[in-house]
């Protein structure tokens, strides 16, 4: 927790009347089009939480994430992470260290053509001697588990590694937060699973703030906190069970839910009296035993 | 066909020459090339020769590797000792035909114009054998390093070969991959004249370029989220430092080439040219 | 029967230590009017199955068949198989070159040296096919979006007519609105022009949504070929694989053995929602 100017607590991630503008620009610098990628939003995470950010493309959620480490600035309004204003030119190598990004295509982020090479590569940008990048690697590696690997090629690990690489190499940073944008979309689903598995082990055993950009609804279960985006504005935010008890509003954003969630869903529009916002499979089979037993009752 | 190329790769073996300083092996490389110019007569050669495969047989690497790595530039070498051997002028003409005349001593010309060549891809093929892309950047890096003194962003240039050396093989790949995708929507990269092929290039091309400068932009942005704001202030995690082998690589370099100075001063008059 | 493939294998770098066998003595019919989806981990041999297919990778041994004749034959057209036979890459977006999307859309037809006529004939209707909006046939195919990037490379395909159209994996990397519509769309294709789709994906519910016959490969050698309802029951199996099968197969069978009177054989959400409702009224009927 960070103490603002004026005294308020803030979190490590906080955006006020948050504005970004695409401007683009025709040959004589006139500008020929603004496209409004994020609309005043205001938004609060907290240390150690685990975001999840969801919404189709062109919803600004890639937008909102890039503020997040300082490789956009916002038009308007502003964003503080870990209390430093984004927009404070001395701040940028620190907010930097303090949330660092993994992006979606595991190819186009890692620098090194060796494993370990790669994990130092932020380090080695901020001046850090010698020996405290190879402790810091060799401790990032274990964390993802990638330590066997260390003295291999990128280009021979499946994408799932690939991008835990990447991750790695945020970690040895030291970051109090890591934004993720999209870091499964070209996985399949053993790299997924491998990828999520590292992100909510780096939150819960780590303390690690995540905040994660998905298309898969499936990760984001068991997420604390869902922010759903479109046209550049939050428009749902809650914990999961919450977001997912309104199916209806989901699909008109064009999202997704988990089957199970649909079932469950189906079933109650069939008249079943199954509890909104099921998530997992247990849920559902302790709803349906519910009912089951109720049934025999009378 | 690319995949074919041997000079210029690494082969990962664990040799005193591997374990070398990449700055020792840079500068012994280009010790030995100017040798090869500095040789004139068969001792300095002949030294040259024994020099070399002493290093090879140190460095552990087969030698059937080395000599693949000559395929590719078979036919320079071909040409060139072909056309000493028959535009030299000289006193002993063995033959003579319109301008083309063989003589001894074009012939001589010619031998040692092809033992130098062989002798100098071999040499340097070896640096590239028994040194990682990386250290090679770091050792150009660090021996450039003086040039910075007069504004050439020696930093920037070793990033720049670094990250190329790490896409080179992504981009074959997907070279590969757009090829294919062409050719099942009918295209065809391999008959018709000149003109057809070039322009049957252009599919392959244009989406070559186009990702090539989508994943520039994607590392570039994704460098700046790891805080890299080029060379100032930067720390090494494989920092070169030479080592007590190091040095006496250096000496040996060094009594090498006082060796060949010799030779050329001693033995002027035996097979020279 | 349009394709066959009859004892085919593919093994690179035969003899040297890093021999790989991408594919080991495969037998597969494709027949005429089929929705097949081909499911693997990665590295399953897939992708390498599907280049054979229209000949861009030739076998090590055995044969392919394209309407009875043997495609490895001299006088073979190998163009005109892969007009007949279309397939669509992995991020198909990553081939459009042309200065306008109508344009890229053309360059197939083109190279099978048809009229001006055909050619744009071709080009249209299989931009309309796709569903691609009418303003954007003259902009550059880089100004699109995702979705509608991938929809105009699978029209540059589909303008070739082919008769079976290979797409792998279609839906990589887009949202759930894209996959949705690239979905849709194959599936017009398939019930309205009666093309034979060969469907390659990660995706168990999308399989089990479209699919009548699921092929399933493991290490280079086909483990399951049958209709998703029975290839999913052997849900351990595929586990066991780098696989699964979709949720829903799960759900049932975990309602299974807490005692529900339920068959376990349901692959789509509403087939689930049906069973269970009906479990549900049946119960209450005993009571």
């Amino acid at each position: 927790m960070n103490t603002f100017k004026n005294g308020c607590i803030m979190g490590i991630i906080k955006t006020s009347r948050l504005l970004y503008n695409y401007i683009k620009r025709d040959e004589e610098d006139n500008i020929e089009e603004v496209k409004r990628a994020v609309d005043y939003v205001d938004i609060d995470i907290k240390e150690g939480e685990f975001v999840a950010i969801l919404g189709h493309n062109g919803s600004g959620k890639s937008t909102l994430a890039k503020h997040m480490n300082a490789l956009l600035l916002p038009t308007e309004g502003t964003i503080w992470i870990d209390g430093r204003d984004s927009s404070v030119s001395e701040n940028l190598l620190e907010i930097r260290k303090c949330a660092g990004m993994v992006f979606q295509n595991p190819d186009n982020q890692i620098i090194g053509t060796v494993v370990e090479e790669d994990v130092g590569f932020g380090l080695e940008n901020i001046g850090v001697p010698t020996e405290q990048i190879w402790k810091n690697v060799n401790e990032s590696l274990d964390m993802v588990g990638m330590n066997e690997y260390r003295k291999k090629s990128p280009n021979k690990l499946s994408g799932g590694q690939k991008q835990r690489v990447a991750i790695a190499g945020v970690v040895a940073m030291r970051p109090k937060c890591i934004v993720l944008d999209e870091p499964t979309a070209m996985l399949d689903p053993s790299g997924r699973k491998e990828v999520i598995s590292t992100i909510k082990k780096l939150n819960r055993e780590d303390n690690i703030t995540i905040i994660l950009i998905t298309h898969y609804m499936e990760e984001v279960i068991e997420a604390d906190r869902i922010i759903v985006m479109d046209e550049g504005n939050v428009v749902m935010e809650g914990v999961p069970s919450e977001i997912f008890s309104k199916v209806e509003k989901l699909k008109s954003l064009r999202l997704d839910v988990p089957q199970v969630t649909e079932l469950a869903y189906e079933l109650r529009k069939r008249g079943l009296p199954v509890k909104a916002g099921v998530l997992t499979i247990d849920e559902l089979t302790d709803e349906l035993k519910k009912i089951k037993a109720a049934g025999e009752h009378k | 066909m690319i995949r074919e190329i041997t000079f210029g790769q690494y082969y990962a073996a664990d040799s005193p020459i591997h374990r070398l300083d990449p700055r020792i092996k840079l500068f012994g490389t280009l010790i030995y090339i100017i040798s090869l110019f500095v040789a004139n007569n068969i001792v300095s050669y002949a030294v040259a020769a024994l020099f070399l495969g002493i290093i090879i047989i140190i460095s552990t690497v087969p030698v059937k590797f080395i000599l693949k790595g000559l395929k590719p530039i078979l036919f320079i070498l071909l040409f060139s000792v072909a056309f000493n051997a028959v535009l030299t002028n000289g006193e002993h003409v063995l033959a003579k035909w319109g301008v083309f005349v063989i003589s001894t001593e074009g012939l001589i010309r010619a031998a040692y114009m092809g033992a130098r060549l062989i002798m100098l891809i071999m040499g340097s093929s070896l640096m590239t054998y028994t040194t990682t892309p990386n250290e090679l950047t770091d050792g150009l890096e660090k021996s450039l390093g003086f040039l910075r003194k007069i504004n050439i962003p020696v930093h920037e240039m070793a990033m720049m070969m670094s990250i190329a050396l790490r896409f080179i093989p992504i981009l074959i790949e997907e070279t590969d991959k757009i090829m294919k995708a062409q050719m099942a929507r009918g295209a065809d990269f391999e008959n018709g004249n000149i003109i057809h092929r070039v322009k049957s290039m252009v599919p392959l091309l244009i989406p070559l370029f186009v990702s090539a400068f989508r994943r520039a932009s994607d590392l570039a942005m994704a460098m700046e989220a790891r805080c890299y704001h080029g060379g100032e202030g930067r720390t090494k995690m494989k920092p070169l430092q030479y080592k007590r082998a190091d040095y006496t690589g250096y000496i040996i370099v060094l009594v090498y080439f006082a060796v060949i100075i010799a030779t050329r001063i001693l033995f002027k008059n035996v097979l020279h040219f | 029967m349009i394709l066959k493939v009859e004892n085919v294998s593919q093994i690179y770098g035969a003899g040297t230590p890093t021999e790989t066998i991408a594919l080991k003595n495969i037998n597969l019919e494709i027949n005429e009017g089929e929705f097949i989806a081909l499911i693997g981990h990665t590295g399953s041999g897939k992708s390498t199955l599907v280049q054979h297919l229209n000949g861009l990778i030739k076998a090590t041994e055995g044969k392919i068949y394209y309407r009875g004749r043997c495609i490895y034959d001299d006088d073979f057209n190998m163009k005109e198989l892969r007009s007949h036979v279309g397939l669509v890459f992995q991020y198909p977006e990553h081939q459009l070159f042309e200065e306008d999307v109508f344009k890229d859309v053309c360059f197939g037809p083109k190279n099978l040296g048809l009229s001006k006529e055909e050619i744009e004939k071709r080009a249209y209707a299989a931009l309309k096919a796709v569903g691609l909006d009418e303003s954007f046939y003259k902009s550059s195919p880089f100004e699109l979006s995702g979705g509608q990037k991938r929809r105009a490379a699978i029209a540059g395909v589909l303008a070739m007519e082919p008769e079976v159209l290979i797409l792998d994996e279609p839906t990589a990397g887009l949202d759930p609105l894209g996959r949705d519509e690239i979905l849709d769309c194959i599936y017009k294709m398939y019930k309205e022009k009666g093309i034979t789709i060969i469907l390659v994906s990660h995706s168990m519910e999308d399989v089990a949504k479209y699919a009548d016959r699921l092929i399933v490969m493991n290490k280079g050698e086909i483990a399951f070929d049958d209709t998703p309802h029975r290839v999913f029951k052997h849900y351990k199996e595929l586990e066991k694989m780098g696989l699964a099968a979709p949720q829903v197969t799960y759900i049932m069978n975990r309602l299974k053995n807490e005692g529900f009177a339920v068959d376990t054989d349901m692959i789509t959400v509403d087939e689930a929602a049906d069973a269970i409702m009906n479990m549900m009224k049946l119960e209450k009927i005993n009571d």
